[in-house]
């Protein structure tokens, strides 16, 4: 379990902002620019193996600096191991690069979490919105979009 | 109901027993012969479709054949969930209907959006087109959906010679 972490510091010391561990769970925030890298890195190392990008999402955190954090979720099937990563993304410059290169899977979530949060995966194929619809103005899972929101596909109320 | 919007027979005869009576009679041919279109997306139509079979049975009350054409039908059931992507059409099929019309909202997701009060459904189609009964429940019991009915018929029975023409859903004039 610490193997993980105790790896990613160890060759990556300058872009691991934090570790912590928790009953078994292991994550790590890392910096934004350097996650191709570093996923890479634990799809790759041989102690390691992590080849199962489970999840990819991101989280909101309203008034906090940076705003959003998108959120990777590795398992490693050889090893049956877990790992988090986390990744800070400032709404100024509200970019990350995108995994599709390693995994093509992420492609969806991306588009996923681009439709709803509007954070631009750079590199990514096809980066448009997926579940919701063309005409939709707005990123509706950020906190600050209201929840009664009239779009312009549905008019003004009568 | 119908203020200052009195057609020119009703100018000449005013209110008198003849007109009376022949409302009596026209309301009381449509009530009784609804020509449903039941406009159905989500888990609604299941128990829209328990009403329409023979336990409890909509061929009574005259509203037994449901015609799939808006040009067809006088009385556009919504049934289930109207989602964003949905509402145009849904405004378009009213549009389409010809007068006389009425709007049944099946169900609390056509009558207010149900429990999915977010981003991507229509808070109650009433936002969009005049609705006549709402009948809520999740799903309504087939009893509920004949009350509505009923107390639909009872609306029409007191309706005047001049309510109809009424125009169409103001949301399909905005320009896209």
């Amino acid at each position: 379990m610490n193997v993980t972490l105790k790896k990613l510091k160890d060759s990556f010391p300058d872009s691991i902002i934090d570790t912590h561990s928790f009953r078994g769970d292991d994550t790590a925030i890392v910096k934004k620019e350097h996650i191709v890298k570093i996923c890479e890195f634990l799809r790759d190392d041989d102690d390691l193996l992590y080849n199962f990008m489970m999840d990819l999402t991101a989280v909101d955190y309203l008034g906090r600096e940076p705003r959003f954090e998108v959120v990777y979720h590795f398992y490693s099937l050889k090893h049956n191991r877990r790992v988090r990563i986390k990744a800070p993304v400032p709404e100024s410059n509200c970019t990350i690069d995108s995994i599709v290169s390693l995994w093509i899977g992420a492609d969806w979530f991306e588009r996923e979490v681009y439709d709803l949060y509007g954070i631009v995966f750079k590199g990514h194929p096809n980066l448009k919105r997926i579940l919701l619809y063309e005409g939709f103005e707005g990123h509706p899972l950020r906190k600050d979009y209201p929840v009664k929101e009239r779009q312009p596909l549905i008019g003004p109320k009568n | 109901m119908s203020a200052g919007q009195e057609e020119g027979i009703e100018k000449v005869l005013g209110n008198s027993v003849l007109l009376t009576q022949l409302d009596a009679i026209v309301d009381w041919g449509r009530k009784y012969s609804f020509f449903l279109y039941p406009f159905v997306t989500a888990c609604c139509g299941m128990e829209f479709m328990s009403v329409a079979g023979p336990r409890y049975d909509l061929d009574r009350f005259g509203a037994a054949l449901p015609r799939f054409s808006p040009r067809q039908a006088d009385l556009l059931m919504v049934v289930g969930t109207i989602s964003h992507k949905q509402a145009p059409i849904l405004v378009k099929v009213y549009n389409q209907m010809t007068e006389p019309k009425w709007v049944f909202s099946f169900g609390v997701c056509a009558t207010s959006g149900g429990f999915y009060d977010n981003y991507a459904t229509v808070q109650g189609i009433d936002t969009l087109i005049p609705v006549d009964v709402y009948v809520p429940g999740c799903p309504p019991r087939p009893e509920m959906v004949i009350d509505g009915l009923l107390k639909l018929q009872e609306k029409v029975a007191k309706e005047k010679w001049s309510d109809w023409p009424r125009g169409e859903a103001l949301v399909s004039k905005k320009g896209r």
